[in-house]
């Protein structure tokens, strides 16, 4: 029996998830984990402060470097996104950010399904520059340091997996709430309905660390390729293609997160996933 | 001219990834994965929208 990439990323996804999130017993004292993995970095997008992270979060770490005391780039963070990019670029997204399962999960529930205009994909570029690299290190307190602004405006990853669990359990920080977390709150519901509506909602249209990726696709080691002599124009490819791409015209499009989909949907086997070039 | 592409490609490839372990190993080097250890590790006011 052959397993199609439906079911094969769908597997890697719900490891990657378990893997990010191993720490569940936290949920229950409202605890984040303290150990020494979150040294290092999840590929995907998946907040620290959740109670069950295991390690973390790459836009979070960025920020908190790049806006810390002493320094203003992050070498560390940088060359970790770099060779996650190099090797994987957006099959990142798609088979393993525990934030882009979640989306595929809430893009399940029964609803019109709407497309998206290409314009809104510009925005997470804007985001990631202005939110991600620019106001961390731009606006800083009397000692040098500055926020995180993508986690403290937008990042509604961090609002449900943090927040929410540990506001839930702990009286002390459901008194401080105020205007910034009603502003988080709008984000995620509007993310959450955006997702229901929209396949990956906030994947292509928010999430800074897509558009890092996204920008690895032409150069990625794990790619895309379409065999012109095998194709024969049916465009099947394209219109399985949840990410609203065209494999045959653009297959290192930023948008393209590797799914597989294409690929299962080719009569002609002419679309290929993998580290290595097709022979010939 | 498909050798120059595949050429070139796999020259940004192995800079990008020389490039990266030179960065993991000086940003370690210098101590930012303890900013982001100490960062991860204590409850991230911003992120769960106190901050
Ligand atoms: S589904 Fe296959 S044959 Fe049809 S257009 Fe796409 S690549 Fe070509
Ligand atoms: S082009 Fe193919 S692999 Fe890429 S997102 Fe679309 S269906 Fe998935």
């Amino acid at each position: 029996m052959r397993f199609g990439y439906s079911v094969k990323r769908k597997l890697l996804q719900l490891i990657a998830f378990g893997c990010s999130n191993a720490h569940l017993l936290n949920f229950k004292g409202g605890k984040i984990y303290t150990g020494k993995w979150k040294y290092f970095c999840n590929p995907g997008l998946n907040c620290y402060s959740c109670p069950a992270a295991g390690f973390a979060c790459p836009i979070g770490a960025l920020q908190a470097v790049n806006g810390s005391m002493n320094y203003s780039f992050s070498f560390y963070v940088t060359g970790l996104l770099l060779a996650f990019g190099v090797v994987l670029g957006r099959a990142v997204c798609g088979w393993l950010c525990p934030f882009g399962l979640l989306q595929e999960l809430l893009h399940k529930i029964p609803s019109p399904k709407l497309k998206l205009k290409k314009i809104f994909l510009y925005l997470k570029y804007v985001v990631l520059v202005i939110f991600v690299l620019i106001l961390p290190i731009a606006v800083t307190d009397y000692m040098g340091m500055g926020k995180p602004a993508f986690c403290q405006y937008i990042c509604p990853a961090g609002t449900l997996e943090g927040g929410v669990f540990l506001l839930a359990a702990h009286e002390g920080l459901r008194k401080s709430i105020g205007a910034l977390f009603t502003l988080k709150m709008a984000i995620l519901l509007v993310t959450i309905l955006g997702c229901i509506l929209i396949y990956r909602f906030f994947c292509r249209i928010l999430c800074p660390l897509g558009a890092i990726y996204g920008l690895f696709n032409k150069i990625s080691i794990y790619h895309l390729e379409v065999d012109e002599h095998k194709c024969n124009g049916c465009g099947k490819c394209k219109r399985v293609c949840q990410m609203e791409v065209d494999p045959v015209k653009f297959p290192q499009s930023a948008e393209c997160i590797r799914c597989g989909a294409c690929v299962d949907a080719c009569p002609q086997t002419a679309v290929r996933l993998g580290f290595c070039n097709r022979k010939g | 001219m498909v050798d120059n592409k595949k050429k070139r490609l796999l020259f940004l490839r192995v800079a990008g990834l020389v490039i990266a372990v030179v960065f993991i190993c000086f940003g370690g080097f210098r101590g930012e994965m303890n900013i982001v250890l100490n960062k991860a590790i204590t409850i991230c006011f911003e992120c769960i929208g106190l901050g």
